[in-house]
């Protein structure tokens, strides 16, 4: 190709357009593509065939941090680093520990899920080829795209295009990269 | 049963089959809108120009803000013998009023984590604000038992780091538990705000760029970190914004009991009592709802939300409200059940006294706003009633601040030995700070919807019938 390409995209103007577009292009064996939806499109991951978000595994590694950081920061300080006896109470117990260890477990939870969010997306990443399209801005209000990037195996410029056209697609054009 | 066939089949017991009841499904968002109204119609909030009424609000709320600056300044600058505490009442205003903003917070995480687990989709048009909400009043809440140390300079005393003789934080405390259970609230509201936010900042970038204002453009582009509404993105955004949910619950649940901890792992009569944590969790989303009730309905009014906060959705709030005010009524009858059936004598005293002590006054005030308002919400004719509810919600607000009045000051105000039972009245320092934090609270408010958002409009789109991807709800 002449000029590098980031990919094409098409423009689609409802829900079920797209969802049965995106179903055409994933049974077409494409596997670098997207959709581009102003809101989750409940059903959308299946059409595309992604596999589940694997989420939940760092938000668990996240939890079991959260709950050893408390229980052995306060058996490292109480029992351990100045031991220091009040009321008579035992310098370390898993029962007073455990409000604090429920705590940490939930904000080490939250952190993790949230960075293993944005670390899965990509994100932060102010620059992206999506977002200098020209109508972009409706992909945030009301219409919904479908990308498919040139570096994908697959990708032909003219079957590509052909491609969305049959799906439906509306006003395909290339991306700059 | 078969015998009233009297003939040969036999009718059996079980169905063949069971068809689900084909309910009508409550519609969210009324008057059949499109995508691009709700676009419209909730970001021309934020791009209009400033209403008037903002200003007056705004200024007005700065004014009583300066309330609680005042009160703190005089209280770092003279000690905290400035407040009316004394022996006894070592606790009065101070964790009163932390208590009830804390408490005040809990709908909003109800709304966004609780609501969302169970599937309630009227959420979505409350759920923004709410949170905010729930920000805003852990703000207010903790300026309380921050300033309450005394010396606020050495309030990182709180937080595990070892002070000058090397000793450590007492983690046998419950007052350590809720330092920890405020901070874990607090930050995992923020995150879960913000997470939220995410796709609607991007929505304002891409409108204030399209409208050269590249300056708007580019500070919510900053925070939008370059969502670009990437389908591979929104997977992993609603497994992490459903697990947050998830966290969230648990969490939400966990901070007011430890907040209960606080009373009901002391040894004194009336806070003593295994009853403590579900009766304020039940308590918090009570008054959560009230003040849910009571800035909504304004806002609802003033922007002309009708079609995205419809009756239902004013429905479903009372009927929260409603049950949850039903179950702190029954709290405080078991309570005095408890007391008499403890055959404590002590305890015993500590009810009677509540109830036609000193402080009696206080005690009717709360069961009066507690008990007998939400009732009215049975009737449907009071729920679309809306200047009515909000009369009601204000008065949940008072009842709630009552509650936790009656609590820590009648229990502490009469302990065991006669010799040292008091009387507290707060004094004017306090009466100015705790007004002023209803200003603070205000201005963060006036300015999330001024700058923000105030409802999530992704996930209002996601509950419109044309977003069903087999059309099914569409209207033709």
């Amino acid at each position: 190709m002449a000029a590098p390409s980031y990919g094409l995209i098409a423009t689609f103007d409802t829900t079920p357009d797209l969802y049965h577009a995106a179903a055409k292009v994933r049974d077409a064996g494409y596997r670098n593509w997207d959709c581009i939806t102003p809101f989750p499109v409940h059903g959308l991951d299946k059409a595309m065939g992604l596999p589940r978000s694997i989420v939940p595994r760092i938000s668990l590694v996240g939890g079991i941090i959260g709950f050893c950081t408390g229980m052995s920061m306060i058996w490292w300080t109480g029992a351990v680093d100045y031991q220091l006896i009040v009321g008579g109470k035992p310098l370390f117990s898993p029962m007073f520990a455990f409000p604090v260890s429920y705590e940490l477990t939930i904000l080490f939870t939250a952190f993790a899920t949230i960075g293993g969010m944005l670390f899965l997306n990509g994100l932060p990443m102010h620059y992206h080829p999506v977002l200098k399209y020209e109508h972009i801005r409706r992909g945030m209000d009301d219409q919904f795209f479908i990308v498919i990037e040139t570096r994908d195996p697959r990708f032909n410029l003219a079957n590509t295009k052909a491609l969305l056209e049959k799906a439906g697609g509306k006003n395909i054009s290339e991306l700059e990269a | 049963m078969a015998h009233a066939h009297h003939d040969d089949t036999v009718t059996p017991a079980i169905l063949q089959e069971v068809k689900p009841a084909s309910l009508p499904r409550a519609i969210l968002v009324a008057n059949n809108r499109s995508f691009s109204w709700i676009t419209e119609k909730i970001c021309g909030i934020i791009e209009g120009k400033t209403p008037t009424w903002w200003w007056v609000c705004f200024a007005l709320a700065c004014f009583v803000a300066s309330f609680t600056v005042a009160g703190i300044a005089y209280l770092i600058a003279t000690g905290v013998g400035v407040w009316g505490h004394a022996n006894p009442v070592n606790w009065a205003w101070d964790i009163v009023n932390f208590v009830f903003w804390i408490g005040i917070g809990h709908a909003g995480t109800l709304i966004s984590a609780i609501l969302c687990l169970l599937r309630q989709k009227w959420r979505t048009s409350i759920n923004r604000a709410a949170e905010a909400m729930t920000i805003f009043a852990v703000v207010c809440a903790a300026i309380f038992p921050v300033f309450h140390v005394g010396r606020v300079w050495y309030a990182w005393y709180l937080f595990p780091i070892p002070n000058s003789n090397a000793i450590w934080q007492i983690f046998r405390s419950p007052l350590e538990w809720d330092v920890f259970a405020v901070s874990t609230y607090g930050t995992v509201s923020v995150l879960f705000w913000y997470v939220g936010l995410l796709p609607d900042l991007a929505v304002l970038r891409d409108r204030f760029y399209s409208s050269g204002n590249k300056l708007r453009s580019a500070l919510y582009g900053f925070f939008a970190l370059g969502w670009r509404g990437s389908n591979r993105h929104w997977s992993n955004y609603e497994m992490a914004y459903l697990i947050l949910a998830g966290i969230s619950t648990p969490l939400v649940l966990s901070v007011h009991t430890i907040v209960s901890f606080d009373f009901a792992v002391s040894l004194l009569p009336g806070w003593h009592t295994t009853i403590f944590p579900p009766y304020f969790v039940a308590g918090a989303i009570f008054s959560g709802f009230g003040m849910v009730l009571t800035l909504m309905l304004p806002l609802r009014a003033v922007y002309k939300l009708e079609d995205l906060i419809t009756q239902y959705h004013i429905d479903c709030m009372c009927k929260i409200t409603l049950a949850t005010g039903t179950i702190v009524g029954y709290a405080y009858a078991m309570e005095f059940f408890i007391a008499w059936y403890g055959a404590n004598p002590y305890e015993g005293f500590a009810f009677i006294n509540r109830a036609f002590g000193h402080y009696a006054w206080a005690y009717w005030i709360m069961i009066s706003c507690n008990v007998i308002t939400p009732q009215f919400f049975w009737f449907k004719a009071v729920r679309e009633n809306t200047s009515f509810v909000w009369i009601l919600s204000i008065f949940v607000n008072v009842g709630m601040w009552f509650e936790r009045f009656v609590i820590i000051v009648t229990s502490l105000a009469r302990d065991f030995l006669p010799s040292s039972w008091g009387y507290y009245s707060p004094s004017i320092v306090e009466i100015f700070t705790f007004f002023g934090t209803f200003g603070v609270f205000s201005v963060l408010f006036l300015l999330f919807i001024r700058f923000l958002p105030i409802m999530p409009m992704a996930e209002l789109k996601a509950v419109t019938p044309q977003a069903d991807v087999h059309g099914g709800g569409a209207h033709h």
